[in-house]
């Protein structure tokens, strides 16, 4: 009887270690959307215009007029995103002087607990030339499973929504390499021919 | 099988259980750089001392060993600097381990009002030196000075009134000024991180 007790224990014990760890990654899966989250429309008109917003108020990653969006999870506590910044900035670099990417595919990068003097910290250190948000109080951090940083997610906007065809923590090697592995993953080559 | 068995069976694998739940959560928005390398020890007390410091008060001094190897003392910047002293609960912890690296960013705000940072734990310097290393992105220095307050242990943390019951120190800020004056105090919950521009705002005021 005491047997089958803590066997029974011991089964629900590894459940839970599995559950714990389920939880605590990301909360959206590859194909699928991300939970809803809110941001602010950009002050900045470049970067208003950069992502195709006007007036004020709050937009949806769905809002963004691209084909693609990738974003980065940061903070300007975290030492690989200031690392990882220069290598982000010539990714940018590299999609604004492509005639074929520009205006298909936009960066844009929410920063974990991170207020706006913070995240202005951030943007003005590394001259971050893509749109920044904060998200002071970590909502959009936990509602995306509470990420380490940096982490970058790319969606395909499409029919008012998106789709998710990239998720993973950490930076990269080459920006080259990794705008080709954007291009590939979401098709985006293949539509645009 | 036996029942003790059982329990011993039982007990490793909670463990391993807590430990891995522990190691990928990046509650507070933790850094890559420092993952499966934080000990994370839950919500704690927000505060767990009494401050024997107050506004107005001259800045006890003190001589601390920084990591660098040098020693630090406070009135040395007494006519010369502000001083911030940003005092951490403990290396390798998960609000601790986020807090210096975005300091390390701001040199260029401290710069401008004329201030120094001095970061300061209970952590004895091999354990600081290795937990900085951490805190940049390339694996190199702080630019400002990191003073272990380990021995006799805690005793700066202790005049401040800011040592807990547990050994470690309270997440602290103290502005000083020019005069040696303590202008600003915030006994942060342990917690939480400070919001850089609350501190900035202080700065600006000197």
């Amino acid at each position: 009887m005491k047997t089958k007790f803590f066997l029974g224990l011991i089964t629900l014990v590894v459940i839970l270690c599995t559950n714990t760890a389920a939880t605590a990654g990301p909360t959206f899966q590859l194909g699928g959307e991300l939970p809803s989250f809110e941001l602010s429309v950009p002050t900045d008109e470049a970067h208003k215009e950069y992502l195709g917003l006007s007036g004020n108020g709050s937009f949806t990653v769905s809002d963004i007029k691209a084909e693609v969006v990738i974003i980065e999870i940061f903070s300007m506590y975290c030492p690989h995103c200031q690392r990882e910044a220069p290598k982000i900035n010539d990714l940018y670099q590299l999609i604004e002087e492509n005639e074929q990417l520009r205006g298909k595919i936009k960066l844009i990068g929410v920063g974990a607990g991170n207020s706006d003097f913070e995240v202005n910290v951030f943007r003005q250190t590394y001259h971050v030339p893509f749109p920044l948000f904060a998200d002071e109080r970590f909502a959009i951090h936990k509602a995306l499973g509470e990420l380490r940083t940096p982490y970058f997610i790319g969606v395909k906007i499409k029919n008012g929504g998106h789709e998710i065809f990239y998720s993973k923590l950490g930076g990269f090697e080459s920006p080259e390499a990794f705008l080709q592995s954007m291009v590939d993953r979401s098709g985006l080559k293949r539509e645009g021919k | 099988m036996k029942q003790t068995n059982l329990i011993a069976l039982v007990t490793p694998v909670l463990i391993v259980c807590f430990m891995v739940g522990a190691g990928y959560s990046g509650l507070h928005g933790g850094s890559a750089a420092f993952e499966h390398a934080i000990y994370d020890p839950g919500d704690l007390k927000p505060k767990d001392s009494t401050l024997k410091v107050e506004i107005g008060d001259p800045a006890p001094d003190f001589t601390l060993p920084a990591v660098s190897g040098e020693h630090v003392t406070l009135s040395q910047f007494e006519g010369k600097k502000n001083v911030v002293l940003s005092f951490v609960p403990a290396a390798w912890t998960p609000v601790c381990s986020d807090q210096w690296p975005g300091y390390n960013i701001a040199k260029g705000i401290f710069d401008h009002h004329d201030t120094i940072l001095v970061g300061i734990t209970v952590d004895n310097i091999p354990t600081l030196f290795a937990w900085t290393r951490r805190m940049t992105p390339d694996d190199s220095t702080l630019w400002f000075p990191v003073l272990s307050d380990f021995w006799p242990h805690g005793a700066v943390a202790s005049r401040y009134g800011i040592l807990r019951s547990d050994g470690t120190s309270e997440r602290a800020l103290f502005v000083i000024d020019k005069k040696g004056i303590i202008r600003y105090i915030d006994v942060h919950n342990i917690n939480e991180r400070p919001p850089l521009e609350t501190l900035i705002r202080q700065l600006e005021k000197l």
